[in-house]
C-alpha cells in the first residue's frame, strides 16, 4: 500500500522510504517501541517505589535515556540530541548540587486506603477519556498532514536551511521559540534570585 | 591545602585534555545547527557541561576564575536580548516579526539560511550561560547550607 502523503524531497525522500513506509518494517519497529516504552514504565515505577533518593533520581535517568533510543528510532536525531545531554546535565545537578540526605517517607494506615481508592479512580476515568480520544488520532507513523507537508516541502526554498528540524524552529515557528527562550530566561531567574546569597541572613 | 581541592589526579590530568574539546564540539554544533542535527540549544548545553566538568574536578574556586557566575548570567541575557533585537530588526527590514531578512545564500553552506545561524548564536550564548549560572548557584547554596564545611 502506497502512501500519497509521503512527499519526496532531495534528502528527506531516502529516510521516510527506510523508515515507517514499509508495512512489515513498520511492524517490527512498532514491537521495538512498544518494549522500550514498557521499559520506560518499569523505570518510573521503581523511582516512585524506590526507598532511596539517590535510585530515585538513577532510575529517572535510566527513562530519559531510553526515550532518547525511542527518539532514534522515531528518526528524529535533533530531539535524541537533546534529550540525551539534558537528560545527563540534569543527572549532575541532582546528584551533585542538590543535597541528597533524606531518604522518602511512606504514608501508612487509613491514609493508604485512602491515596489508592482515589488514584485507581482517577486512573480508570482518566484512562476511559485518553482511549476515547484518542481514537480520533491519525494512525501512528503517517503523521505529514497538510501543514507539515508544506513544511517538508517548502522548507529548503523558503528559508535556505538544510536542517529541516532548525528551519522549523526558529523560522517558522520561531514564536515558539521566543516563548521557550522566555520560559528559561525566567525560571533560571528565578533559581538564581532564590539561591543568592547577598541580601540574605 | 589547594592541590586537595576536587577529585584526583587522574580526573584532573584527563579533563584539562577533554574541556576545550567539548566546548569546541559545542561551537561546531551551534554553527552548524542549520546543517546538522543540533542547535543552540544542545550546543549551549554541551559548551555549559564542559565547564560543569572543570567545576567537578577542580573545585568551583578554578572554575569560576575561567567563568565567573555573573558573567555567565551576562551571556545568558545577551543572548536573549540579541534573539529579541534580531526578531524585532524582521520588523524594519523584512516587514513582520521574525522575518528571515538576511540573504538566503547557498543551501548546504554555512553561510547560508539567513538569520537561522545568528539566532542559534543567540540561544546557544543564552542556554550555556544560564544553565551554567544554575549550577554555579546550587553548587555554592549546596557549601553555603553545609556551613562552610570542606566538600570531598
Amino acid at each position: 500500500m502506497k502512501n500519497p502523503h509521503i512527499v519526496e524531497v532531495g534528502f528527506i525522500g531516502p529516510l521516510s522510504k527506510a523508515g515507517f513506509i514499509n508495512e512489515t518494517s513498520r511492524e517490527k519497529k512498532m514491537f521495538e517501541l512498544y518494549s522500550l516504552v514498557i521499559l520506560m514504565i518499569l523505570g518510573s515505577l521503581v523511582a516512585i517505589h524506590t526507598k532511596y533518593l539517590l535510585s530515585a533520581v538513577i532510575s529517572l535517568t535510566l527513562v530519559g535515556l531510553i526515550l532518547c533510543v525511542v527518539f532514534l528510532y522515531l528518526q528524529a536525531p535533533d530531539t535524541a540530541i537533546t534529550q540525551t545531554i539534558v537528560e545527563v546535565i540534569a543527572l549532575v545537578i541532582l546528584i551533585r548540587a542538590v543535597p541528597i540526605k533524606k531518604d522518602t517517607m511512606g504514608i501508612k494506615g487509613a491514609k493508604e486506603t485512602f491515596s489508592a481508592i482515589v488514584t485507581t479512580i482517577f486512573l480508570v476515568l482518566f484512562a476511559f477519556f485518553a482511549y476515547k480520544a484518542l481514537l480520533d488520532l491519525p494512525q501512528f507513523g503517517f503523521p505529514l498532514m497538510r501543514v507539515s507537508e508544506d513544511y517538508v516541502r517548502e522548507g529548503l526554498a523558503k528559508t535556505g536551511s538544510a536542517n529541516i528540524v532548525t528551519a522549523v524552529l526558529l523560522d517558522f515557528r520561531a514564536y515558539d521559540t521566543l516563548g521557550e527562550a522566555t520560559v528559561l530566561f525566567t525560571a533560571i531567574l528565578g533559581a538564581i534570585v532564590v539561591l543568592r546569597k547577598v541580601g540574605r541572613k | 591545602m589547594k592541590e586537595n581541592k576536587g577529585m584526583t589526579l587522574i580526573v584532573k590530568t584527563v579533563i584539562k585534555f577533554l574541556a576545550p574539546i567539548v566546548i569546541l564540539f559545542g561551537i561546531y554544533m551551534i554553527l552548524h545547527g542549520h546543517l546538522t542535527p543540533g542547535g543552540g540549544f544542545p550546543g549551549g548545553v554541551v559548551i555549559a557541561s564542559a565547564f560543569v566538568l572543570l567545576t567537578l574536578a577542580y573545585g568551583k574556586e578554578v572554575a569560576e576564575k575561567k567563568m565567573k557566575r555573573s558573567l555567565a548570567s551576562l551571556l545568558e541575557s545577551t543572548g536573549a536580548l540579541f534573539f529579541l533585537i534580531l526578531a524585532v530588526l524582521g520588523i524594519f527590514v523584512g516587514g513582520w516579526f521574525f522575518s528571515n531578512f538576511l540573504p538566503k545564500g547557498e543551501p548546504l553552506k554555512l553561510l547560508s539560511a539567513g538569520f537561522i545561524p545568528l539566532a542559534n548564536i543567540a540561544i546557544g550564548l543564552k542556554v550555556g550561560g544560564g544553565i551554567f549560572a544554575v549550577f554555579l548557584a546550587l553548587v555554592i547554596f549546596r557549601v553555603a547550607g553545609e556551613g562552610g564545611k570542606e566538600q570531598k
